[in-house]
This record gives structure tokens, sequence and C-alpha cells, in this order.
């Protein structure tokens, strides 16, 4: 593979391109020809798509110069924009929002290196997390309170999916343990939660948790809905998280465990000292995974109507005065959804690559 | 010996504290939601089911009215989750295989190609993509006066896809029927050509059969019924048309929804089941002569099974499950009619109960069918 690039790269540019062009798209004549028609098939289709997406399309006025043009309809989110990424926030106030977004956002990029993982990279976290909190909720230090019911669009899907995984991992450690441990009652109640929360759809334990969980507690003790979705959400995604942490304790040599218990830990010491650290380790990849649908599946709020990005979405749609936009507004959704889980997705991949490669040297 | 250090002990103590968390946790539960549907006047148990629902459903797959109880309107929700589960995984399925071959194929605007549909399709909420659907067919769509017409008698309008549909005749359920039996014993014929030619050491064409049994048998039966060939062509009435047959909107973009995101999801298992084929096996059928299609069919999509098999029956679980999103653009299918239920009657735990226990029966029988089916071809191999 080396060889190969070395020699290709010491020739001129051009001849690059056209030798990597040889062997790729016209290999043979059959190669050739479905190349060539790939080509004029992806141009057609996407011709009269750029047209619509940039060229036609309208980027100021209202509704009625967008329905006089026969392009996408951009003035329609550029008015609604502010809307569908933070909902029904007061309007003076979005600074706080658009901070915090940039500060989890970059303080997610910052950590994202396998070096910085450690324990004062946690306590940065509870730091950045408590003046996240202070920053959307405000009420103290002379910054105006703004209600929780008042948070929306994209703050709120980080938030359910954070606090999501935040709940999950650790429940689904739990559940993984006690499900390849040798306890009998407790392997029989981590089996049967586990299988009872992959068999049935997420959206059952939402209706789960909007209609029956108000039966459930007492007289006169009530939590907020959006409480009681994030629950949901722990619940649904603890069940995932507690299959993809036993397949990494599976995958752990028999030995380690002997020699664990050669050393005299006892069964937490083992378990936290030496299974749990190369177990997670292992599963890095497909946990990332896990994270990234959950954060597709918090847009399953919907239903139960709290107002995460894509409700919010839905709710800039409803506007009588621009009926009809919403392939525009959904393809505005889906280019920021999109972002978060493809940048998830290969983050997972280089995760991948660079432990496999550990693992074999 | 102290009592803590027994090991043996000590396990029972602590399954006994968590049995006994656990009970009384679920008890207050219990306790607490029967003071509140005694206060709140809700009866529990199945009894509303033989009640009148009072609510349309718009696809049916019977004869249904809205003065219809509660337990018929939740039949056919449960035949509309069928539905789309079936149509929905078998053309998921040949979509994600079709890809997921495509996707290693040696031509880089192919393999490219499939790649970003890949990314593109798995990086979306499925929600989000059946609503793009649905608003697609119904913003997108013109109105049912300025139907737009791909075909002759083919309309698409915002209220769903009319296309002509064949007239009713007594003989059409006979020719189903034939044809239906003609696919079956096609299937077990040719598996029991193939053994026959195995051991005659002679191969036979199998095309001649499947003709017969396919095509030429349901028409003889056609023949028979007096050959009605009578076309229903949907026409505008004054709010919709009239006659023929009709896609509502919601199916089309529920189905199309859910088949191009499983489809993604099932090209990647593909993938991996052919990669997981050594190349030695490629190599041994080019030299027996196959071309690399035949090589594919005949010898390497047969061995990635086993690693396929495992990780395609939870997505075609996921699939089922992912219909329950039917409610979001309001199709009736099972969820849908039982949130209906729940909404009117306030049975919420019996709703809730409800559509655990179908997907819960959905999950138990596909598992039970996909180890048994991959049992039979782990038979098959020597090990």
């Amino acid at each position: 593979m080396d060889d190969y690039n070395r020699d290709i790269s010491t020739q001129a540019p051009l001849q690059n391109v056209a030798q990597w062009m040889k062997k790729n798209l016209f290999a043979t004549p059959l190669n050739t020809i479905i190349s060539l028609s790939v080509i004029c098939l992806l141009l057609s289709a996407l011709g009269p798509f750029i047209q619509w997406l940039f060229i036609d399309s309208t980027w100021e006025g209202n509704a009625s110069d967008c329905r006089e043009a026969s392009g996408a309809c951009w003035a329609f989110i550029r008015e609604k924009y502010q809307f569908i990424l933070f909902g029904f926030y007061p309007r003076d106030l979005l600074w706080r929002p658009i901070l915090s977004l940039i500060l989890f956002i970059s303080f997610i990029w910052w950590s994202k290196e396998p070096k910085r993982w450690n324990r004062r990279l946690l306590w940065r976290w509870v730091k950045l997390i408590l003046l996240i909190a202070l920053l959307m909720r405000g009420g103290v230090l002379g910054i105006e309170y703004v209600s929780v019911d008042q948070w929306g669009g994209l703050p709120l899907t980080l938030l359910l999916s954070f606090f999501g995984l935040l709940f999950s991992y650790p429940l689904g450690i739990l559940l993984a343990l006690s499900r390849t441990g040798d306890l009998p009652l407790i392997r029989f109640l981590s089996v049967t939660y586990i299988e009872l929360i992959r068999g049935v759809p997420m959206i059952s334990l939402l209706f789960m948790a909007s209609v029956m969980f108000p039966l459930f507690m007492p007289d006169g003790v009530s939590f907020p809905k959006l409480l009681r979705a994030q629950l949901a959400i722990i619940m649904f995604m603890s069940a995932y998280m507690a299959e993809v942490v036993r397949g990494g304790l599976m995958a752990i040599d028999r030995g380690q465990y002997e020699a664990a218990d050669a050393l005299g830990l006892n069964y937490w010491q083992k378990q936290i000292k030496v299974i749990l650290p190369q177990a997670l380790k292992i599963v890095i990849p497909p946990t990332v995974n896990t994270t990234i649908g959950m954060f597709k599946d918090t847009s399953l709020v919907v239903i139960i109507a709290l107002s995460d990005l894509l409700m919010t979405t839905k709710t800039a749609l409803k506007d009588a005065s621009w009926l009809g936009f919403s392939v525009e507004a959904y393809l505005f959704a889906a280019v920021i959804y999109f972002v978060f889980c493809f940048s998830m997705s290969r983050y997972s991949n280089r995760l991948e690559e660079e432990f496999s490669f550990g693992v074999k040297s | 010996m102290n009592f803590w250090y027994d090991p043996k002990k000590r396990a029972i103590f602590f399954q006994a504290f968590i049995l006994f968390i656990v009970a009384s946790v679920v008890g207050v539960l219990i306790y607490n939601t029967q003071q509140n549907l005694s206060s709140q006047n809700i009866a529990t148990g199945f009894g509303f089911l033989s009640q009148e629902a009072g609510f349309q459903i718009s696809e049916t797959m019977f004869t249904y009215w809205s003065d219809d109880t509660y337990f018929k309107a939740l039949q056919l929700g449960f035949l509309n989750t069928l539905k789309v589960g079936v149509i929905g995984n078998v053309l998921a399925i040949i979509l994600g295989i079709i890809i997921g071959v495509l996707r290693l194929s040696p031509n880089w605007t192919i393999s490219k190609l499939c790649q970003s549909y890949i990314e593109m399709v798995r990086n979306i909420p499925l929600l989000l993509q059946l609503l793009f659907w649905y608003a697609l067919f119904t913003d997108i769509l013109p109105g049912v006066k300025e139907a737009f017409s791909p075909g002759s008698n083919i309309y698409l309008t915002q209220r769903g896809f009319f296309f002509p549909a064949l007239v009713d005749h007594m003989i059409w359920p006979w020719v189903k029927g034939v044809f239906i039996l003609g696919v079956l014993g096609f299937f077990f014929f040719s598996k029991w050509l193939a053994n026959y030619s195995l051991k005659k050491g002679k191969s036979y064409k199998q095309w001649p059969y499947a003709i017969g049994l396919v095509i030429i048998l349901p028409s003889i039966v056609w023949l028979i019924g007096g050959a009605p060939f009578e076309w229903a062509i949907p026409v505008l009435g004054r709010f919709n048309f009239e006659g023929g047959s009709e896609l509502s909107p919601e199916f089309a973009a529920l189905l199309i929804g859910l088949v191009v995101y499983t489809s993604a999801f099932n090209a990647e298992i593909i993938r991996a089941g052919i990669l997981s084929v050594d190349k030695g096996q490629w190599e041994a059928a080019s030299s027996l002569g196959l071309n690399k299609v035949q090589a594919l069919r005949h010898i390497i999509l047969p061995q990635s099974q086993r690693v396929v098999i495992p990780p395609l029956t939870s997505q075609i679980l996921n699939l089922i499950k992912n219909s329950s999103l039917a409610v979001g653009i309001g199709y009736p299918d099972f969820v849908a009619v039982a949130n209906t239920t729940m909404n009117q009657t306030g049975q919420a735990i019996e709703g809730v109960m409800m559509i655990m226990m179908v997907y819960l029966s959905f999950s138990l029988l596909s598992s039970v069918f996909m180890n048994m089916y991959h049992k039979r071809i782990q038979m098959q191999t020597r090990s």
C-alpha cells in the first residue's frame, strides 16, 4: 500500500488523476459504460435539484415572493431559524442558549481525544454542565430566570441525549454485569428487563411515560413531562447499552478474571480495576453507534408533544402565513441531525481504527 | 465462619434484598395506581374492548364502521401493522441486498453512490424522514383537480395515488389461489429437481417449470373462467377520484420511509456478510468457470447467510417496531388505534400493555423462526 502511494506521488499530479480514473472508473469497457451512465444519471438528477436549491430559490422576502419563484424558499428558514433552533426561548435572551451550545459543542470537540480522558476531564465536564445549566435557566446572580418549559429546539434535543447517555451508560453497565454474573435471581431480573425493553418500540415507553407514569405516583406528586420523557429514554437506552457492554464483557479472556481472583480482589475491585476498563474500551465504537441511535430517537418525543428540534420544525410549519414550505424546513432539520450523527459515526470509525491497531501491536 | 465471609450465604442475602426492593417498588406502584384509578373512577380490565369505538379508520382491510367495537378497530390496526411490516421487510431486504452488493462494486462511482445513500439515510432520524416523505406527497403533489398523471389512468394527488384495478369477477380469487399454489409448488419442485439432477449427474433447466406453474397454470384457470379483463378506471368525481385502486399518502410515506431507512442498515449487514466469506471462495468459483454473478448467487451469498441472519433478524424486528412511528403521520397502525382508544377511554394501562404485548409477541415469534432457520443453515455446513 505504501509503495503504491509513493509510486504515484512522485509522478505529475495530472498523471495521478488519470491513473486513478483508469483504475477506478474505466478499467474495463463494461466499467466505462457503467461509470459514464452513473455520472450522466447523477448530473441529470442533481442538476434540477441544485437549480431548485440555489438558483431558482428565494432568499429574501415573504411567502408570496416564494410562491412566485419555482425554487426553494430559504426566506422561510431565515424567518424561522431562530424558532426552529431554540423554540420558545425568549427572543432577547437568545445569546444564552447560543453561548451554551458553543460551549457544549466545543467542549465535546476538545474532549474527543482519547489522550485527554482522565479524572480532570470529568471534573471539567461537571463544571461545564453547571455553567450551562446556570446560563440556560438563570434565576441567580442577576441572570433572568427562564423556565424549563420555554427551552426547545436543539438545546432540548442535546439535553435529552446528553442525560440519556449519562444515566443509561452506568445503568447499562450494571445490567450487563447482572446479566453475566452468577446470581440466578439477579440474572433473571436483568434478562427480563433487557429483553422486555428491546422487544417493544420506544413509542410504547414514551406513552408509558406520558400516560401511565402519572398513575404510578401517589396523589399530589407530579413530574414535568420533560423529566418523564427523559426517564423513558434512559430506561430504553440502558437496555441497549447493557447489550453493548455485555459484548465487551464476553470478549474478556477468562485469565483476566482468574488473575484478579488470584490477587485476592473482591467482586467490585475486580470489575472496576481489571475487567471493566478493558471491556468498555473494546466496545467504545458500538457505544458511540448506540449513542447515535439515541440521538436520533430523541426525535420521537414529538409524539408526546415535547418541543425538541423536530417539534419546533413542525410547529414552524403551522404558521398560517407560511404554509407549504415543509420540504425546506425538514431539509434544514435533516442537515442539523446529519451533521451531528455523521460526525459521531466518523469519530466511531476513527476510534475503531486506533483501538484495533492497539490490539494488534 | 462469619456470615459475611461466606459467599453462598452472602449471595442469598443479597438476592433476597434485591427481590425485596423490586417487590416493594412494584407493590407501591400498584397500590398508587389502584388508588389513582379508583379516585378517577376508571375501571380496570379489558371490558372496554366491547364498547363502541366511535371513530373512523381510513385504511380498512375488512368492513368497519365507526359504531363497531374497539376490539374490531384494534384488529384493523393490527392488520395494518402486519401489512406494512410484511411488505416493508420484503422490499427492504431486496433493496438492502442490491445496495449491499453494489456497495462492493469495483466501480468507484457505483460504490460511492451506494455509500452516500447509506450514510445519508442512516444519519437522519426515521421520524424526520417519514414526515419528509409525507410532506412531499401532501404538499408538493397537486390537488385532486389538477392531478399529475405519469401514465394512462394513473393519478398522483395529495389525497393519494389512484390507479386502475381489475373489476371483481368470481374467477379472480381462483386465479390468485392457483398462482400462489404455483409459486409454492415451484419452490418445492425446484428443490426436488436440484436433488434429482445431483443424483442423475445431469443438469435440468428450471425456468420451463417456473413458467408452467406460475404463469400458464393460472392463465388456464383464467381462460376457463371466461377470460374476464375489465379494468375499473379511476374517474374524477365531485370531491375525489372514484373507482380503481387507491394508495393513501400515509401508507406510501410510511412504506417508502421504512424501506429506505431499513435498507441502508440491511445493506451494511449484507456487505459485512459478503466480506466475511473467504477470498478463496471467489477464486475457487472463478476457477470452476462461474462468472461473478453466478459466484455471488451460488457460492458467496449462501455462505454469508451465517453471518447475515442474526443481525438481519434484528433489523426485521426494527422495521416492525419502527412502523409504530406511523402514529406521527396518521397511518392507522396498531399503536395509532391503541393511542386513540387510550385517549377516548382513559384505559392507559391496558392500552400500553396491549401495545407491548403485540410487539413482544412479534419479537418472540420472529426470533423463534429465525433461530430455526439459522440452525438449518448451520447444519448444512461441515464443521
